[in-house]
């Protein structure tokens, strides 16, 4: 399997062991990535509030760089997934308007073609489930999970709005982190907070609110008896993790729960060694986890 | 007919009791709805059971509540689905979980207090029509196109759907929210209002108000007739920002403007110049940072010193601001030329409005070039043959 890879402003930026555990993950799994190192940020929903064409014309940029290579996209974000989809949704609704938006392109040898070679542009975590398959990642596992409790979180834009993330066709979409910790030998640990917002978004704008959401979540999932939460949203992984100090004032209680990034779930399942995957990088501490995997915790 | 089970959560204030779950048994056609099934519950198993009401078919807006968490109406969810959205994990055995609206104070079962929170956050945009000037002498008059921008607004039925599903109000319960800001734009966006700015103005400047929503789409998911309410926040945003309402306490419209000057410059996130410039922009010669600014800027500093000690952050690009690199290549004056382009069109395309002119996973070129038409009809030829 070969793709057109997107990784992202973030897992170049503050979660580097994030683009690090994809590349290391995607060897194991055999999967080729060719990066799109031309291409531009998203626009993370923030410059489309600004000025809609402009990010519809920066992502189908994006896109167009992806088909070049003839390969089908993939990216890791689930915010760059659901900024992405939104403009490819305005884009693929309408030929005048997507001829408007190459317009710009084709002066730089770029065009934007609707449905080209079946044109796909999906997250990591869907990838793995709907074409690389759960089989084939089953066959893959050398150290199963067990007695890893995870806590599934899946970040808004890959869970919604349903009619513009693919929904029709693949209804399990937010069911996906569940079947892939399954797969992997864990066990998933329900809880309230899985498909709902980690409070990034505001965190320049409202802390308290921001903050909050995340305490909440991590709060709940500690209660739920996780040992770990898993997420495919890197932007998650910064308010989950990095704040996660400051998010345990504001709730005023003691928090201290590992979030993996899904590309290290997968990796530890695979063989990896927690620092292989840059686990150390974390903010809130991964020794439980690791701890746990070697046996040392008692379920 | 097929037999369901809906899990019901109680809770009667005159008893003293706290909330409970009840289940109830009901028979009737997949295709009929949870309020169908929730009537005959109160019908033949217990008549106290409450619920509001009134026209069962998805227009009067009574009926809202949760149903498998999923807020909206009762009246428009078949009872089929919900039993299948139920049960996609755990076999087929599981209850159809219904519940009040979230949000909100719970008066009986499942009937919310909507005055104190939805109707007073309604009142609170101030959602008439404010003209300026003496009245026409007949009916203003507005050209048909001038309207269209904010029928989507005007289609919403005062659930509360959207309010029970908000993440923001769920973490900030004095967010202004989904249902009344939707509302606002629909006065914003309506060419005879002579109070624009001042609206504007007025929901940039609270804040719970436009910068307090947390861009989660509940209430898009949520919204039983295609609002889409955080789209009218969004095009607020867009408004207040165009208006150069600016100097907003949640620094909301700095954010905006750096992230969006930044990807121009660099193409990628710099987060060191997104910190610096979201809080402190122009910082060359004309710093003017607001207290809220500097707040911020402090208040970030512990996260920032963490991320050093792990690692995280241990690069010039991540600490000082503009070191950054550009897109390789050329492929930033790409980007700046984009800009350049839609900074001048400022297109919106208004998908609710407009619709979409093709099938969606049509996989096919857009249109048959003459080479293409040739192709297929030497292919066809072909096949004839063979």
């Amino acid at each position: 399997m070969k793709l057109a890879y997107w990784p992202g402003c973030v897992s170049r930026g503050f979660t580097t062991e994030l683009h690090g555990s994809m590349a290391f993950t995607a060897e194991k799994l055999g999967i080729e990535l060719v990066e799109l190192d031309r291409a531009n940020c998203c626009g993370a929903g923030i410059i489309a509030e600004h000025n809609q064409e402009l990010a519809d014309t920066l992502n189908a940029r994006t896109f167009a760089l992806a088909q070049q290579t003839g390969l089908a996209m993939m990216n890791i974000c689930s915010t760059c997934q659901g900024a992405q989809s939104e403009c490819q949704q305005r884009l693929d609704a309408d030929s005048a308007y997507r001829a408007h938006i190459n317009e710009v392109l084709s002066g730089q040898g770029l065009e934007y073609v609707k449905g080209k070679d079946g044109f796909t542009n999906k997250n990591f975590l869907w990838l793995l489930v709907e074409d690389y398959g759960l089989d084939k990642l089953a066959e893959k596992v050398v150290r199963p999970l067990s007695g890893l409790r995870v806590g599934p979180f899946y970040g808004c834009y890959v869970v919604r709005p349903k009619e513009r993330l693919g929904y029709d066709e693949f209804p399990d979409r937010d069911l996906y982190l569940e079947k892939v910790i399954e797969v992997l030998g864990g066990e998933v640990v329900e809880y309230d907070g899985a498909r709902k917002c980690c409070g990034f978004p505001v965190i320049t704008m409202n802390r308290d609110t921001s903050l909050r959401q995340a305490g909440t979540h991590v709060g709940d999932a500690i209660d739920a008896g996780a040992d770990c939460l898993v997420t495919p949203c890197p932007l998650c992984h910064l308010n989950l993790d990095m704040q996660q100090p400051e998010a345990a004032k504001v709730v005023n209680r003691d928090l201290g729960l590992a979030v993996l990034h899904l590309p290290q779930l997968v990796g530890l399942a695979l063989g990896a060694e927690p620092k292989e995957l840059g686990m150390s990088k974390h903010i809130a501490s991964t020794r439980w986890v690791e701890e746990r995997l070697a046996g040392g915790v008692p379920a | 007919m097929a037999e369901y089970t809906l899990k019901v959560r109680r809770y009667q204030p005159e008893s003293g009791e706290a909330a409970y779950w009840e289940e109830f048994k009901v028979d009737l056609d997949p295709s009929l709805s949870v309020l169908d099934g929730l009537l005959q519950a109160k019908d033949r198993d217990d008549g106290s059971l409450a619920v509001r009401c009134s026209c069962r078919a998805a227009i009067c807006g009574s009926c809202g509540m949760k149903v498998n968490g999923q807020s909206g109406l009762g009246c428009k969810t078949q009872i089929g689905e919900a039993h299948e959205a139920a049960n996609r994990r755990n076999g087929g055995s599981e209850p159809i979980v219904v519940e009040p609206m979230g949000n909100m104070p719970v008066i009986k079962d499942l009937i919310t207090d909507m005055e104190s929170t939805h109707w007073a956050k309604i009142r609170r945009v101030t959602p008439w029509l404010l003209p300026h000037g003496e009245p026409p002498e007949r009916e203003y008059v507005v050209e048909p196109e001038s309207m269209i921008d904010i029928t989507q607004s005007m289609a919403c039925i005062q659930c509360g759907a959207c309010v029970s599903s908000c993440l923001s109000m769920e973490a900030d319960p004095d967010f202004i929210g989904p249902a009344a800001l939707a509302k606002a734009y629909r006065f914003v966006g309506d060419p005879r209002d002579a109070e624009t700015v001042e609206r504007l103005h007025d929901l940039a400047h609270d804040p719970h108000g436009i910068y307090d929503c947390t861009h989660c789409f509940s209430c898009i998911d949520a919204c039983p007739k295609g609002v889409a309410p955080m789209d009218q926040i969004m095009r607020l945003r867009r408004r207040a920002a165009e208006e150069g309402i600016e100097d907003d306490p949640n620094n909301g419209a700095n954010h905006v403007k750096a992230f969006v000057k930044m990807i121009e410059k660099k193409g990628t996130n710099d987060e060191a110049l997104l910190i610096q410039e979201s809080y402190a922009p122009g910082v060359k010669g004309k710093l003017k940072p607001t207290k809220g600014a500097v707040e911020g800027l402090l208040k970030s500093l512990p996260t920032v010193l963490r991320a050093i000690k792990t690692g995280k952050a241990r690069s010039p690009s991540k600490l000082i601001p503009g070191v950054h690199p550009k897109l390789p290549g050329g492929a930033q004056d790409e980007v700046k030329a984009i800009y350049a382009h839609a900074e001048e069109h400022r297109e919106e395309f208004n998908l609710y409005i407009k619709g979409e002119d093709e099938d969606f996973v049509e996989p096919e070129p857009d249109e048959m070039t003459d080479a293409t038409i040739e192709a297929e009809a030497a292919a066809a030829a072909e096949s004839e043959e063979s």
